[in-house]
């Protein structure tokens, strides 16, 4: 094992951000930030709940756009994944984020944080599956 | 509406952070899960941050039985069960986010950096998701057929 490419400062600060932005919406609105439940369940809500929903997707996704038009120097995005190998793994986050109850932000932040037993089990899990999966690509020589 | 534009701001506070985390960027989330290989752990300190702040702002509301400030009470997971769906579940999920370097947030935020590849990503994550909708639909619908 080699240590490379280590910003522990950037991902330090980038982490107080999610922080703050899940805090808001704790305080403000009383929900959890978990964006694959936000998402997920705005397929199933009325309209009272869809709106907050969408917005919040809304506002995910305009600050990547936002980024990319006015702060392009701030945006590190290299994607080495094709196609085939997208939409497989697309399949998978969407069906598997919905079957365990949430994501790196549910989980592994939100969840985390309030020490759930299930998101501390969660987490440890696909972080293991996510390693396995990228060992998987190194020995398959796609990496 | 006071609700929406909170959302709003707390989706473009959140996607901001996942940039500048680098969270959305994929090669970056592949190398913190290249443990074996040419490891990056920088992203251990995004749980940190994100976990120290967010950590504060939960336990202080149950401190003070807090309610928040927007709506009447706290909206919080019922389920305490570490079951088989919780565990499939996250293995599934994490798969995915191993081959792509994509997890939901992230794949949203760079979606709007204008990259078609991501779009697909997208498109295939929802997809995903109604799956799973159509899925529980059809074995309550099975179940029901069982009972009657």
């Amino acid at each position: 094992m080699t240590i490379v490419n280590f910003t522990p400062f950037s991902a330090l600060l980038g982490g107080v951000l999610i922080g703050l932005a899940a805090a808001l919406m704790w305080w403000l609105l009383g929900r959890v930030a978990g964006v694959s439940n936000i998402l997920g369940q705005a397929f199933s809500s009325d309209e009272r709940e869809l709106n907050w929903r969408l917005a919040f997707i809304a506002g995910l996704v305009l600050a990547g756009l936002g980024a990319k038009l006015f702060v392009p120097g701030a945006v590190h995005f290299s994607l080495p994944a094709g196609y085939g190998q997208l939409i497989v793994a697309g399949l998978l986050v969407g069906f598997g984020t919905q079957l365990g109850g949430g994501c790196t932000s549910g989980h592994g932040v939100c969840g985390m944080s309030r020490l759930s037993p299930r998101s501390i089990v969660a987490t440890l899990v696909f972080m293991a599956a996510g390693a396995f999966a990228v060992l998987g690509l190194r020995l398959a020589g796609t990496l | 509406m006071t609700r929406v534009i909170a959302s709003f701001l707390a989706g473009l506070l959140f996607g901001a952070g996942l940039i500048v985390a680098q969270m959305t960027n994929p090669s970056k989330v592949i190398g913190f899960l290249d443990i074996t290989g040419n490891w990056d752990p920088s992203l251990a300190f995004v749980m940190v941050g994100a976990i120290g702040v967010y950590g504060l702002a939960y336990w202080l509301s149950r401190a003070r039985h807090a309610r928040p400030f927007l709506v009447d009470g706290f909206n919080l997971p019922m389920r305490r069960q570490i079951d088989r769906p919780l565990v499939v579940g996250a293995l599934i999920f994490g798969a995915g986010w191993g081959l792509s370097g994509f997890c939901p947030g992230p794949a949203l935020t760079s979606a709007g950096f204008g990259e078609p590849r991501v779009w697909v990503f997208v498109v295939a994550m929802l997809a995903g998701m109604m799956i799973y909708r159509l899925r529980g639909r059809t074995v309550s619908t099975a179940s029901a057929t069982t009972r009657d």
